[in-house]
């Protein structure tokens, strides 16, 4: 897995998540720009599954597959999950849910980069 | 039997129970792990570790599910979760030995931002806003 991806996801929740956060501040209920936000980081998320699985197949490193496209596979599905959550709560609630969902994708991603270097536990 | 002051799974709820998910996959596949790969390392924090993904799947149903069953059994799920949190918090670092490899609830959620610690007090404080009237 590429550095330069794991850093466009970062960089993208990053900036999600400072959206999120400005708007939580002004008490605004989520709303299109907080959920377009997220389906691009969605999208690159996406892309980093497909890329991930193909550096995987490729590694010669002692990487533990399942335990690896388990989470690629969970934290492409956070923000969706979160999406849904967030759109029957269209109040701050819901934009506090949709960052809950960037910083879980941010979460994950630091444990992604720890299994891919072949560090558990 | 009274009714909640508020529905379970609506409003703050909605983020709790979101947190609460959240929890129980990551609790779930981590102990899932450790007791696939090698159980016999570290039985007891292996078996915390199941202990921890089982009251996260508990806590999120009956927060989810709500009514007045689902707050009495998510109150018995969250207090477990406090003691829980507590005792493997703080024994994690008394007793090192007991511990060869990491639970959920190990140095009280470090690993997780130390959220595993402030969850049980959300969730109490969230419980205790909606609960049944009296009477």
């Amino acid at each position: 897995m590429t550095v330069w991806l794991y850093g466009v996801v970062l960089a993208v929740a990053l900036a999600a998540a400072l959206l999120l956060v400005v708007d939580l501040v002004r008490d605004r209920a989520a709303q299109d720009s907080h959920f377009i936000s997220l389906a691009v980081l969605d999208v690159v998320l996406l892309g980093q599954l497909i890329g991930g699985a193909v550096a995987l197949a490729r590694t010669e490193r002692d990487v533990e597959g399942t335990v690896f496209v388990s989470y690629l596979v969970t934290v492409f599905l956070v923000p969706v999950i979160g999406a849904f959550f967030s759109l029957a709560e269209r109040s701050r609630v819901g934009t506090t849910i949709l960052l809950l969902a960037v910083a879980t994708v941010a979460g994950l991603e630091l444990r992604l980069w720890d299994i891919w270097g072949g560090r558990h536990g | 039997m009274a009714e909640l002051q508020h529905p379970l799974s609506e409003g703050w709820g909605r983020a709790l129970v979101f947190v609460y998910g959240v929890f129980a996959v990551a609790a779930t596949g981590r102990s899932a792990v450790q007791l696939g790969m090698e159980p016999d390392r570290a039985l007891l924090a292996y078996s915390l570790s199941l202990l921890a993904a089982v009251i996260y799947l508990v806590a999120t149903t009956c927060l989810l599910f709500g009514g007045t069953t689902g707050w009495r059994i998510a109150g018995i799920a969250v207090t477990v979760e406090l003691l829980g949190v507590l005792s493997v918090g703080s024994l994690s670092y008394l007793a090192t030995d007991l511990f060869p490899d990491r639970t959920v609830w190990s140095h009280f959620g470090q690993g997780y931002g130390f959220l595993p610690l402030v969850l049980p007090f959300a969730g109490l404080a969230w419980l205790r806003h909606t609960a049944p009237r009296a009477g």
